[in-house]
């Protein structure tokens, strides 16, 4: 690692103050940026440990919502019992993710700003846009396994890899920052991250000195949830696809069909036109091959990982399919 | 005033150089060479240990963000002369071949039978309420995090599960 300066920050503001000037960095579980300052990846001047400025808790919201503090860790958030019984698809994506020993470190915030594995990325010699502006990408004539096929640019074909983030936009979560000036905004998940396009290296929208507070959740609306996550081993792997859902069938026909996907964007994806097909039909395997037609109309592959466009139809079938079931 | 990190019950100060991990302040500052480097990227869990009561990988975390904090290593799970329930199973079975992995599989599975008691799920459990019934599934689950280079996983899997076994009789 190369040196930096340690601060233990002692309020929002101090944190704040600190990670405004460019090549300074929050750090809250450690357990993405420690790994990445080792690689030399990131190299920060100074560190503004956030871990003692008491948003570690998770509690209900006047709405019937529940709001979980940036530092809660994703275990604290899993295990919870709200979560537990009103979001199981929240539960469920984050128990899918890494390891019990990095989920009890890694927290919401720090979950959320991971950043991507794409392998050119974390490897300092070679070319990477989002690296190194302009050094070009390597993995869009390379090794692209686990790259996107949606919402790319000539830039940059990189993932957002996280699981959690991909339900909390399913379940249409908000962040909240803090800005330097003691301001909160907040913005939804599903806005939180960027597409590359043509600023790779800009990954969410949070400004130099943004902190963010918390991350809240609307009240638990009726219907199924389920999450599901395909990985080349059936424990402790990245999304190749992944598929958060809150489906509710009425009468037989879809009355919501809330979708996010991870594993195939820069951001957790979500199709708003997905919703309108589904909803007021009867589901059926006609209905899901739409659904799918739409979520891939404009799905790119880059050789390595063109079977995802065919895998990831299949996950929604499953989905839809299973939601279905649940639901007789 | 100094800080410290309290390792197996003794205060150790914290290094000045704030890059040390907390591996590398347990293993080079406190003397404790139990506790093992394998990847150092969060990958292999031979840095297993429990801080506050909650398992994690120690590599991948500052000495310098643990003042006042209260970390158990192997050496303070067990002796030779007096070792844990888990210790004398990963023995009676076979649980390793060449032991690096072993002290961060048995400080994992340490960490892991509080994690049950608590019935924390995992991706494993049929339900996310209630209590969890400790099979082989779950426990390979939960010891995901934890590799072994000689893939002495039957044994491993089948030493936590002789000690749930006593544990729940
Ligand atoms: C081997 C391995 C396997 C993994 N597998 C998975 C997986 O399957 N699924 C998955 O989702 N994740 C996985 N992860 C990633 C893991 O979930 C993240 O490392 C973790 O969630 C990051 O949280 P943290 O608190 O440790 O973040 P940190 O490492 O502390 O921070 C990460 C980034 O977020 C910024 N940050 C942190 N908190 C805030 C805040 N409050 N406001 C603003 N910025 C902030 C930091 O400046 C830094 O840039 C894996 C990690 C490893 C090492
Ligand atoms: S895909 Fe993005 S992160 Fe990966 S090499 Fe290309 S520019 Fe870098
Ligand atoms: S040395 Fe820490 S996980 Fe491998
Ligand atoms: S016993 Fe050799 S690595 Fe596990």
């Amino acid at each position: 690692m190369r040196p930096f300066q340690y601060n233990r920050a002692r309020s929002l503001a101090d944190a704040s103050g600190i990670i405004s000037d460019k090549g300074a960095l929050a750090i809250a579980g450690g357990t993405n940026l420690l790994d990445l300052m080792k690689l030399q990846v990131e190299i920060p001047e100074q560190l503004a440990d956030i871990n003692h400025l008491g948003m570690a808790e998770i509690a209900d919201t006047e709405d019937g919502g529940l709001r979980i503090g940036a530092l809660a860790t994703n275990t604290a958030a899993a295990v919870h019992p709200r979560v537990r019984s009103d979001y199981p698809v929240l539960a469920r994506a984050i128990l899918a993710g890494a390891t019990q020993q990095l989920r009890n470190k890694a927290t919401t915030g720090g979950n959320l700003c991971q950043r991507t594995r794409c392998f050119y990325f974390t490897n300092v010699d070679q070319p990477c846009n989002k690296r190194e502006p302009g050094s070009g990408c390597g993995a869009i004539d390379g090794i692209a396994k686990l790259h996107a096929v949606l919402g790319t640019s000539d830039q940059c074909i990189a993932t957002y890899p996280g699981d959690m983030a991909v339900a909390m936009s399913a379940l249409g979560a908000v962040v909240h920052i803090a800005h330097e000036d003691g301001e909160e905004r907040t913005v939804p998940v599903a806005d939180f991250h960027c597409l590359p396009g043509d600023t790779p290296w800009r990954e969410n929208v949070l400004e130099p000195g943004e902190i963010i507070t918390a991350v809240s959740l609307p009240a638990k609306v009726a219907g199924t949830q389920i999450y599901r996550k395909v990985r080349e081993r059936s424990s402790y792997a990245f999304a190749l696809v992944s598929i958060a859902a809150i489906v509710e069938i009425k009468n037989g026909l879809f009355s919501r069909a809330d979708l996010a996907f991870g594993g195939l964007a820069h951001k957790p994806w979500h199709d708003p036109r997905i919703a309108d097909v589904l909803i007021g039909q009867v589901p059926s395997e006609k209905l899901f091959d739409e659904a799918a037609d739409i979520l891939l109309s404009g799905a790119q592959g880059f050789g390595e990982n063109d079977f995802k466009i065919p895998l990831t139809r299949r996950t929604l079938h499953a989905v839809l399919a299973q939601a279905v079931e649940q639901a007789a | 005033m100094t800080q410290s990190i309290s390792v197996n019950g003794a205060q150790h100060p914290i290094p000045n150089d704030p890059r040390v991990t907390l591996l590398d302040f347990l293993r080079h500052d406190a003397g404790l060479t139990g506790t093992k480097k394998g990847c150092d990227h969060g990958q292999c869990g031979a840095c297993t240990v429990i801080v506050n009561g909650i398992r994690i990988n120690s590599c991948l975390t500052l000495a310098a963000m643990h003042d006042g904090d209260s970390v158990t290593t192997i050496e303070g799970i067990g002796t030779t002369d007096n070792p844990s329930a888990l210790q004398r199973a990963f023995m009676e079975h076979d649980g390793f071949q060449c032991g690096y992995c072993t002290p961060g599989q048995i400080c994992s599975a340490t960490a892991m039978f509080e994690e049950l008691a608590n019935n924390w799920p995992s991706d494993a459990s049929g339900q996310l309420e209630g209590k969890i019934e400790i099979t082989g599934e779950e426990i390979r689950e939960r010891m995901s995090g934890n590799l072994c280079r000689c893939g002495a996983y039957a044994n491993i899997v089948a030493a936590i599960q002789a000690v749930a076994t006593e544990k729940g009789s």
